[in-house]
């Protein structure tokens, strides 16, 4: 792994660690799992599984892992566009959980989710203006003041005043994603949910959009949780990183820390694993064994412990926690810090 | 590319264009592309989406269908024959034979209501004259072979009951079946989560040396490429706009357009202190592709000549670069991050 710390150590960061904005204890969110005519629930996927978490105000939260792992589902209970199943959210100090149709209504408006293709599912007859506006209306700014937040929010994430007048579908990728951005930017929020807002775009289009990403933190003293299975990617933008497995953190660090000392097996694997575009990096790597067992039936005690190349007994039977390493690095592995040897063979 | 000089050539593509005939008019999507394969070797084809790659890998396979067409004075040397002039039964014995083709979704390619080993077994027999029994039992030798674990159990299973790592190595176990030369890979890892693809890199490189079949790749990954490969085509815009070695092409790119595409990508440890590159516009309409060179207008660097002409692949030891900058040789080597 090339390390650049002459870049890695100069992020300029606002977040201070005393001032949180989100926090999150003990959250779960499962869903029934349903069978049969009369759709009686025969399981439980425990998509996120009992995560603290506290995203600092002014920074950019990485949330990493593979498919199936909860940060999607994490992404949207912490807005409460999904109910939590059980566990606290708290928002700039109020209890969002708490809160009926009305209190969350206002709320919303300083907590945004960007989609990977958000206009794509929005409805295509409507103009891009109305698009970007619809949520000024639903908190009732009248048209007039509308019209202007709405150009000047375009204009500021690089969309001309025409396309204003056009439909979503005469747009790029990367122009869709920049109406996304505009969409929820336009309410002036404190916190953005981007959940992997890259990962459809080709990469000349993707690093345009990750440079604006950090210019309108900049400009608008944004907080973001960044969700995204690239760690190169999550790296690039974050200030701290969280690495999920199974519906639980495994390891939170700041990124310069997390790669400089990864101390959980997986997250050693992930960053393994990430192919990077430098000549002579051919060499043998850390090779999981197995996929991702399912969220319905997780492995006892380590969820990690069916692919762990170093797991124990004791894995089997006794969860291991989320413990600070030092630096407020967090690593939930009986044996973190232990370094996993490369696979020599990927043939039986 | 070969070792051995020019004897050991397998698959040699000349002038290759591919377009298709639509109501808007003709889409050039493939527009003159040269490249070789010597036997045992690996290229990849890398590009953005519209660049042209897959078509390519299709038009290799005469997999194209209407209203796409290769234009005729297209060439495909594949072992002295050329494809592109091979009728549809010859061909067939050329397909899946000496050459086979893997997708990114191999669900796309496994029949739903057939086993694994069934279809694996039957890939068996197309090219060996074996019972269905004995069929069956090469079928579970190939799923050991591609690492697949309880092949004696898995053999029975349909393609639903896999999952995405394991179906792409039953359908690589059913390419491999007939022991082809080459091994043309679409995307093959683009589905997968990073440790599957992990896994199925590793396999597809220790199977590689231990089976001496040449790949070719065809991926937007550039970091896939560097992991997977000895050459890289770069494609733009339905053209071949740099070849050659990968730790050259990669360390001092010579088309500007592949100095843009490297300097796009966020490495690990790189932070957004420092902004990314951005390819400023996006890709052009291929319908109607710009004059001259093709990248002009999103070029940091163009000059009146690369509107007026287009650059064709100049050599610029040991890549070829199709871009006028090139004309008096290597540009200056690139000072920043790849080079780290």
């Amino acid at each position: 792994m090339t390390l650049d710390l002459s870049t890695a150590s100069a992020p300029d960061s606002r977040a201070d660690p005393a001032d949180v904005l989100v926090k999150a204890r003990g959250l779960k969110k499962h869903f029934p799992v349903r069978k049969g005519i009369f759709k009686r629930q025969v399981a439980t996927l425990q998509a996120v599984d009992g995560v603290d978490l506290d995203i600092f105000r002014g920074e950019t939260l990485g949330l990493v892992g593979e498919s199936g792992c909860g940060k999607s589902t994490l992404g949207r209970t912490l807005l409460r566009i999904l109910e939590p199943t059980e566990g606290e959210i708290e928002f700039d100090g109020i209890d969002v959980n708490r809160l009926g149709a009305r209190g969350l209504k206002a709320q919303r408006k300083h907590m945004q989710i960007v989609f990977q293709d958000s206009v794509g599912s929005l409805d295509p007859r409507m103009k891009v203006k109305d698009l970007v506006g619809e949520g000024l209306a639903i908190h009732g700014i009248e048209r007039k003041r509308r019209n202007h937040l709405v150009l000047e929010t375009l204009e500021r994430v690089g969309l001309s005043a025409e396309s204003a007048e056009r439909y979503p579908h005469m747009f790029s990728g990367g122009q869709r994603q920049r109406i996304g951005l505009a969409r929820a930017l336009v309410l002036r929020p404190k916190f953005i949910v981007a959940d992997e807002p890259v990962s459809a775009l080709d990469v000349s289009i993707q690093s345009q959009v990750l440079n604006l990403l950090v210019e309108l933190k900049r400009e608008f003293n944004l907080t973001y949780l960044f969700v995204a299975h690239d760690l190169a990617v999550v790296g690039y933008i974050s200030d701290r990183i969280a690495v999920m497995y199974l519906g639980k953190i495994v390891e939170l660090a700041t990124s310069d820390d997390l790669f400089a000392r990864p101390l959980h097996p997986y997250t050693q694997a992930l960053l393994s694993a990430n192919p990077e575009p430098i000549p002579g990096r051919k060499h043998q790597r850390i090779v999981l064994r197995g996929d991702v067992p399912s969220p319905i039936d997780p492995p006892s005690g380590c969820r990690f412990r069916t692919r762990c190349p170093i797991a124990q007994p004791i894995c089997a039977e006794v969860e291991p926690l989320l413990e600070d390493h030092g630096r407020s690095h967090g690593a939930a592995c009986h044996f973190a810090g232990t370094k996993i040897p490369e696979t020599p063979s990927v043939l039986a | 590319m070969s070792e051995n000089g020019s004897s050991s050539e397998l698959l040699r593509v000349e002038s290759l264009s591919t377009w298709f005939d639509t109501q808007k008019g003709v889409l050039r999507a493939v527009d003159g592309v040269d490249f070789e394969i010597a036997q045992g070797g690996t290229l990849a084809v890398v590009g953005e989406s519209g660049s042209g790659k897959s078509v390519t890998a299709l038009s290799v396979m005469r997999l194209v269908e209407r209203p796409g067409r290769i234009h005729p004075a297209s060439h495909i040397w594949f072992e002295g024959r050329d494809l592109a002039r091979l009728g549809e039964r010859e061909l067939g014995k050329v397909r899946g034979n000496d050459i086979a083709m893997i997708f990114q979704e191999p669900m796309t390619s496994l029949n739903p209501v057939f086993t694994v080993g069934e279809q694996i077994a039957e890939a068996v027999r197309l090219h060996q004259r074996l019972g269905r029994k004995d069929a069956l039992g090469r079928a579970v030798e190939m799923m050991r072979l591609v690492g697949i674990p309880s092949a004696e159990r898995r053999v029975k299973d349909y393609p639903h009951q896999l999952s995405g790592g394991m179906r792409q190595r039953a359908m690589i176990a059913m390419a491999l079946s007939s022991d082809p030369k080459l091994l043309i890979a679409d995307e093959p890892t683009t589905a997968l989560d990073v440790t599957v693809q992990a896994q199925i890199l590793e396999l597809m490189k220790e199977l590689r040396e231990r089976l001496g079949m040449a790949i070719l790749l065809i991926t937007h990954d550039l970091g896939v490429v560097a992991e997977m490969v000895d050459e890289v085509a770069v494609m733009y815009a339905g053209r071949i706009v740099e070849r050659g070695p990968v730790s050259e092409i990669f360390s001092s790119p010579q088309h500007p357009y592949t100095e843009a595409l490297l300097d796009s990508i966020p490495l690990l440890g790189m932070r957004y202190s420092k902004p990314l590159k951005a390819i400023r516009g996006v890709v052009p309409n291929p319908l109607d592709w710009p004059p001259g060179c093709r990248f002009a207008p999103r070029c940091d660097y163009f000059f009146d000549k690369c509107v007026a002409y287009d650059p064709p692949l100049l050599s610029v030891p040991p890549q070829e670069s199709a871009c006028w900058l090139c004309e008096d040789g290597r540009r200056i080597p690139r000072t920043d991050q790849v080079l780290a």
